[in-house]
């Protein structure tokens, strides 16, 4: 049997996130979690991919405290076969290096695979470093970025990845990871077999002993970096504000651009 | 006090020069006056050009370590790793600096791994801590609602990747120009990059442009989006989008600023109808001027726009483009 490994993240919704006017801090209780945005592209491509091959299986796999089931179980729902929620107070506080080493290890228990998937990058810290870290723990290939699957058979693919001055065409031989962008595809909703199997689904609970993460490389003491401050920047606000779309309103912010030496 | 080594991990593209290579060298300089610090750039690339290696000494390069080899014309990440990880290993830096690029963001965690350092993604700001003489990295994380400060007291190098357009280049050091050649070493790959495709619709370099134009859901049509390109091409910028306009497929995805797209932060930002949603807010907030054009007055927008105008962009752009003519 094929199998391909999707990496999740549960984020807080950006879009209930509010700013305290008064202390001009991040108001993150109540706020809902949701799957990481790009990571539904990595579940919807691992899919597509078990459709187009067969006999394959998708396991989902995220690192976080209990209630971040929550997301595997979506993931479920959508039509991921097996979820695996890496969880153990020990894991608290782990940066990109210690994140990507736990998931390698957690990889490693998993066994063999074909192609890991993880989102291009995860919208509350916004580092895309965990998928290649990931990689480079295991010793395999990363293709980030990517935008489109040419070919993709169980030893070799052909993928284009997406940069800054058009797309590159990669040919792949063995196993890989890849970072996915919302060009990809298009997500699909849960079925409502899909909402059932996932509400009755088993997921383990995997601690660090059990894929045997070293104490030394994860958690705050295992992280190489530390955060010594965090700020909210002074909030944005509405400046000149006028009405109408006659010749005058252009001219008007046309002279204020030229006047700041914006144009 | 023995020199500190900070080296920049230089971008090359087509044997250019990236500008963020000059952005990161005259940073680096202007750090390293403060720790002692001697700066290197490490290029790889094919047939680099040779007047923007000289470039690099008057931003502040005390060193240039190049290599050159048809093998790094296109960016195969495991070439780049490996070739930069024996480097690295070899020089010791106290400080790594790179371009937080496609080609960044691809190559460097996968180093940061390999050495054992800590990295900072998307750094906007970086200085020494005055007591420890670390590297304080200034990042947005949740798109831009929370600023961190990161060191890494315990791990070198300090690693960072940092946006483009951020520092300014210092064309004023005029160091003495030091070159080494090093040789390629072929590595064993499993990826071949076949091509790489330079597409007028995905070059769409939102993230270095000094002034965006971005047309949204009230534009209306993909034939309509031809006055947010005129207007764009008359005021030299570049277009961008919202995701309804991605989404309805009036305009290829590179061009989507926000959450699931791009974040940019452009001198200047026009938002042509376009609501303000909060995941296109935290791709482009951070701009330095916002103008916004919406005939709804109660527009999100509106409220984070330096100069707003309430009226129909039908009218208003055509107006504008007139104007400039
Ligand atoms: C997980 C997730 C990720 C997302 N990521 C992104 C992202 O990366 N980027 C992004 O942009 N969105 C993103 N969105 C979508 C976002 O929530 C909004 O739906 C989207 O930004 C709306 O685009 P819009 O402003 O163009 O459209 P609308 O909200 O429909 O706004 C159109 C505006 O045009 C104005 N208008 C109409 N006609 C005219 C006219 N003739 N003259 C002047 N004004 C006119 C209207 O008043 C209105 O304000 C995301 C959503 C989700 C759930
Ligand atoms: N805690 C985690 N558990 C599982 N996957 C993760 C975790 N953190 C990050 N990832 C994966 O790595 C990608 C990049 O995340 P980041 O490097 O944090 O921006 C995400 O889109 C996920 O696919």
């Amino acid at each position: 049997m094929k199998r391909l490994i999707v990496f999740i993240k549960q984020v807080p919704d950006t879009a209930e996130l509010r700013i305290d006017p008064k202390t001009n801090t991040m108001i993150r209780t109540g706020v809902p979690s949701i799957i990481n945005p790009f990571d539904m592209y990595a579940i919807e491509e691992a899919l597509r991919i078990k459709e187009k091959w067969g006999d394959t299986e998708v396991i989902v796999a995220t690192m976080g405290p209990p209630q971040a089931e929550e997301a595997l179980r979506e993931a479920l729902s959508l039509g991921c076969d097996k979820a695996i929620l890496l969880t153990d107070r020990k894991f608290a506080a782990s940066d990109t290096f210690a994140t990507s080493y736990i998931l390698s290890k957690a990889v490693e228990k998993i066994g063999d695979y074909n192609i890991i998937l993880t989102g291009k990058q995860a919208t509350d810290g916004d580092t895309a470093q965990v998928g290649p870290g990931i990689a480079s723990w295991l010793n395999i290939p990363s293709i980030t970025y990517v935008k489109k699957m040419i070919e993709v058979k169980s030893d070799y693919a052909k993928i284009e990845r997406l940069m800054d001055y058009g797309y590159d065409i990669i040919e792949i031989k063995g196993k890989f990871l890849m970072t996915a962008i919302k060009d990809l595809n298009e997500p699909r909703i849960p079925s409502f077999r899909g909402k059932m199997a996932a509400k009755k689904a088993e997921i383990p609970n995997w601690d660090a002993a059990y894929i045997g993460a070293e104490d030394k490389n994860i958690g705050f003491l295992g992280s190489p970096t530390r955060v010594v401050k965090a700020f909210s920047p002074p909030p944005k606000q509405g400046g000149i504000k006028t009405e109408g779309d006659d010749i005058e309103t252009a001219k008007k912010l046309i002279a204020n651009l030229k006047e700041s030496h914006l144009i | 006090m023995d020199k500190r080594n900070i080296i920049v991990v230089g971008e090359v593209n087509n044997g250019n020069i990236h500008h963020v290579t000059y952005e990161l060298t005259s940073k680096a300089a202007e750090l390293g006056e403060r720790i002692n610090g001697y700066v290197e750039v490490l290029l790889l690339g094919y047939s680099i050009n040779k007047e923007h290696i000289k470039r690099l000494f008057e931003t502040g390069a005390d060193k240039a370590i190049i290599i050159d080899n048809e093998k790094l014309g296109l960016l195969n990440d495991d070439y780049f790793v490996a070739n930069i990880r024996k480097v690295l290993e070899r020089e010791n830096p106290y400080i790594v600096l790179t371009g937080a690029t496609p080609q960044g963001r691809a190559i460097i965690p996968k180093l940061a791994i390999k050495l054992h350092a800590g990295l900072t993604a998307d750094c906007t700001d970086l200085d020494i801590e005055a007591e420890t003489d670390l590297l304080l990295q200034t990042r947005p994380a949740f798109g831009g609602n929370l600023m961190a400060t990161i060191k890494t007291p315990e791990h070198t190098p300090q690693m960072s990747t940092v946006r483009p357009k951020v520092f300014k280049i210092n064309e004023n050091y005029n160091k003495k120009e030091n070159i080494e050649n090093i040789e390629f070493e072929e590595t064993n790959s499993l990826i071949r990059i076949i091509e790489m495709i330079k597409s007028e619709e995905d070059n769409v370099n939102l993230a270095d442009a000094d002034i965006v134009v971005s047309g949204g859901r009230g534009v209306g049509n993909k034939e309509n989006f031809s006055i947010i390109y005129d207007f764009a091409k008359k005021i030299n910028g570049v277009v961008g989008a919202s995701r309804a306009a991605i989404d309805a497929g009036w305009i290829p995805y590179p061009h989507q600023v926000g959450q699931t797209g791009q974040t940019v932060s452009p001198k200047l930002y026009f938002a042509i109808g376009i609501s303000g949603a909060i995941q296109h807010q935290v791709g482009m907030k951070s701009s330095d001027y916002i103008v916004a054009i919406n005939k709804d007055t109660n527009a999100p927008i509106f409220n984070i726009a330096d100069y707003g105008i309430v009226g129909d962009l039908f009218e208003i752009v055509p107006k504008l483009i007139k104007l400039l003519d």
